[in-house]
């Protein structure tokens, strides 16, 4: 070990070579099994996946009225949930792909687990605009298809910008996040012991053998899927943030939107990578690659981008103040004391207040209370969307028009729902796949003892 | 370490990659070939009617003008079904005994309409006007085929609003002189481009983004 370096400042516990990181990965799978975590978990997750049926069945069944939605905020939770989850996909994009590309190896151990959130993530975020659609089974129409109407989606509408902004993002994901599983579903057909467990790990490794040329092609297509989704860190959010700012609502319109929404989705998605890793470091006993150094950096990345967000909100109001518009001004005068304003003083207490912890090394480095505090910064996310979207439309213009929004309990199974499904298919996930990088953490291996060497 | 799959599996595998890209792009051939067929738009197929009446023999060889029995069709948006006394007017007289004829005169007798089936039926939410469409030059058999020619008579067209939404942006190609309306067989002339663009002129055709505006139809 380099003299001067603190275990806790590795990427990587020491002592280990490539048998036993993959040996430590694979087994979680192949041997260990489900574990009471693990199960207690997975029945949480299914009773909220019912919770979530139950609630689309109702919509389905009696029309987007059980919603609390009605003119004048027609969009409630529905887009409020959608823009949480599509925003919370986005750190693991970012660390896929971003941090792929500026070449930071703290993201290997990560990497795998958070694509997968970040495409459970959009899967969840995908199911809003479908059921606001009204009538979900023509959902198609959305898209540019030879129609028997001779007409095409309205290409002005950023509501259309949206549906190619979200698919073109999970298509990307899917790619990536299966490309870095192929060598690892070679090691999982090549470790398992039943005949029906190698065959299927043979089927989903596509022939990989781990030749050469294997290494160079997949080394290859990574870097270009990297680069591929690089812009769509910032592009998705972007363009979400166009659904209100090409509208001419007070506290929609308004030109600090895009970077606003990049940065607090990357926010709130480090806020998810965290609430996810330290629960499975710990129960999958993963301490020694999921390190102090990566929930530090991670912090660290949280605090940025809250500063950010900080910032948004500062310049959101004094826009409003120094536009002189009455409108606007009234349009944070009722944020501040308005008939919303407990919802939005508690947003200024999860988004901005605490992450001001994240200052402090020991924060940073105790996990749990970086627990806590990443679960307060995703409710503070969510209710950022709340107060974007409800407090925006329930007054406008004319004060004859003013309404109020109250959720529904088919409002709340929906979104409560949606975690559910998030839930199921991460534990789906934590159980069949490798939830870190083998070939990645045995690059790392190899690359930490070369510098042991050195030093 | 004995191999889990055959070496026959790799054929297997690249065939099932490309065979899976053939079966998708197969598969919206055959919805789009479906989607246009009679088999899902019910054009062109000639329909059991309970007198086989045909258009053909009553326009073409008898000379009867389409307004004699769709009365309304100029000043309406309905052009109009004949009533049983419009038949009655000549097969009170003409063909008195002929069988086929027998639903006329139970329906004239009993007072009971002959229950036609419908050929042409467009969706509520559509607005649809024949008046306008005739007096701006557009012909009968523009839509409903050439019904000089149709023993028994079918619906010519899909009525899909991607081929409403064709004329609409492109009337020049379909529009006609005012006195050829009627014509129950009609053969666009070799000018129709420069005609269709002179009389969209002359009878003050609305511009096509007016025609194809959402309101114009759905109202």
């Amino acid at each position: 070990m380099p003299v001067g370096i603190e275990p806790q400042d590795l990427e990587l516990a020491p002592g280990h070579n490539y048998g036993t990181v993959t040996d430590k990965i694979s087994d979680i799978v192949l041997k260990e099994g489900t574990g009471k975590w693990w199960k207690a978990g997975f029945a949480v997750a299914i009773a909220l996946l019912i919770v979530f049926h139950y609630g689309v069945v109702l919509l389905m069944t009696y029309g987007v009225g059980v919603w609390g939605v009605n003119i004048p905020v027609a969009w409630g939770f529905a887009i409020t949930n959608f823009v949480w989850w599509i925003g919370i996909g986005h750190a693991g994009t970012l660390i896929s792909a971003f941090l792929l590309l500026m070449r930071q190896r703290w993201r290997t151990s990560i990497n795998r687990f958070a694509e997968a959130m970040t495409i459970f993530a959009v899967a969840c975020a995908g199911m809003f605009p479908l059921l606001h659609l009204g009538r979900p089974w023509l959902f198609y129409w959305l898209f540019p298809y030879p129609d028997t109407m001779g007409t095409w989606p309205q290409f002005r509408s950023p509501l259309v910008w949206d549906v190619f902004a979200v698919s073109t993002y999970l298509t990307v994901s899917i790619l990536f996040w299966y490309l870095g599983l192929i060598p690892d579903f070679g090691t999982m057909r090549d470790k398992a012991k039943s005949r029906a467990v190698k065959i299927v790990y043979g089927i989903l490794s596509w022939g990989w053998r781990g030749s050469a040329i294997h290494w160079e092609r997949y080394e290859m297509a990574g870097l270009l899927l990297a680069g591929i989704s690089t812009p769509l860190v910032v592009s998705v959010h972007t363009v979400v943030s166009f659904d209100f700012t090409i509208a001419i609502v007070p506290g929609w319109h308004s030109t600090i939107f895009p970077p606003y929404f990049v940065a607090g989705a990357i926010y709130s998605g480090f806020a998810m990578v965290l609430t996810l890793a330290i629960p499975l470091r710990r129960w999958y006993h993963l301490e020694d690659f999921v390190t102090l150094k990566h929930l530090d950096n991670m912090a660290k990345l949280m605090l940025a981008t809250g500063m950010i967000v900080t910032y948004a909100y500062v310049m959101e109001t004094f826009m409003a103040f120094y536009s002189g518009n009455p409108y606007d001004r009234y349009m944070m005068l009722n944020r501040f004391f308005g008939p919303y304003a407990a919802v939005f003083w508690t947003l200024i207490g999860c988004n901005l207040i605490a992450p001001q912890a994240l200052w402090f090394r020991r924060v940073r480095r105790s996990p749990w209370l970086l627990f806590v505090d990443a679960l307060i910064i995703q409710t503070g996310m969510w209710l950022e969307r709340f107060v974007i979207i409800v407090l925006s439309l329930h007054r406008d213009y004319l004060p004859s028009a003013w309404g109020m929004y109250y959720p529904t309990k088919v409002d709340w199974e929906v979104f409560l729902g949606t975690i559910g499904l998030f839930l199921t298919l991460f534990y789906l996930f934590v159980r069949l796949l490798p939830m870190i990088s083998m070939s990645e953490l045995r690059h790392l291996v190899h690359k930490t003892q070369a510098e042991e060497v050195k030093a | 370490m004995a191999q889990i799959f055959h070496r026959s599996f790799n054929t297997i595998a690249r065939v099932s990659i490309y065979g899976g890209l053939l079966l998708l792009g197969g598969l919206a051939y055959v919805s789009w070939v479906v989607e246009q067929s009679p088999l899902y738009t019910d054009a062109k197929l000639p329909l059991v009617q309970p007198i086989p009446f045909s258009h053909k023999h009553h326009t073409v060889d008898d000379g009867i003008d389409c307004r004699y029995c769709h009365t309304s069709v100029e000043k309406s948006a309905f052009a109009g079904l004949p009533s049983t006394e419009t038949c009655m007017t000549c097969h009170s007289q003409l063909w008195t005994n002929a069988a086929m004829l027998e639903p006329v005169r139970a329906s004239f007798l009993t007072g009971q309409s002959i229950a036609w089936t419908r050929v042409n039926a467009l969706p509520d939410f559509v607005y649809f006007n024949h008046s306008i469409h005739i007096h701006k030059g557009i012909g009968c058999t523009t839509c409903h085929g050439q019904l000089g020619e149709m023993p028994i008579t079918w619906k010519e067209n899909t009525l899909y609003m991607r081929w409403c939404i064709n004329c609409h942006k492109h009337p020049e190609r379909y529009i006609r002189r005012r006195e050829d309306v009627f014509k129950p067989i009609y053969d666009p002339p070799a000018n129709q481009e420069e005609l269709g663009r002179r009389l969209v002129k002359a009878y003050d055709v609305k511009t096509p983004t007016y025609l194809t505006s959402c309101e114009t139809c759905h109202r």
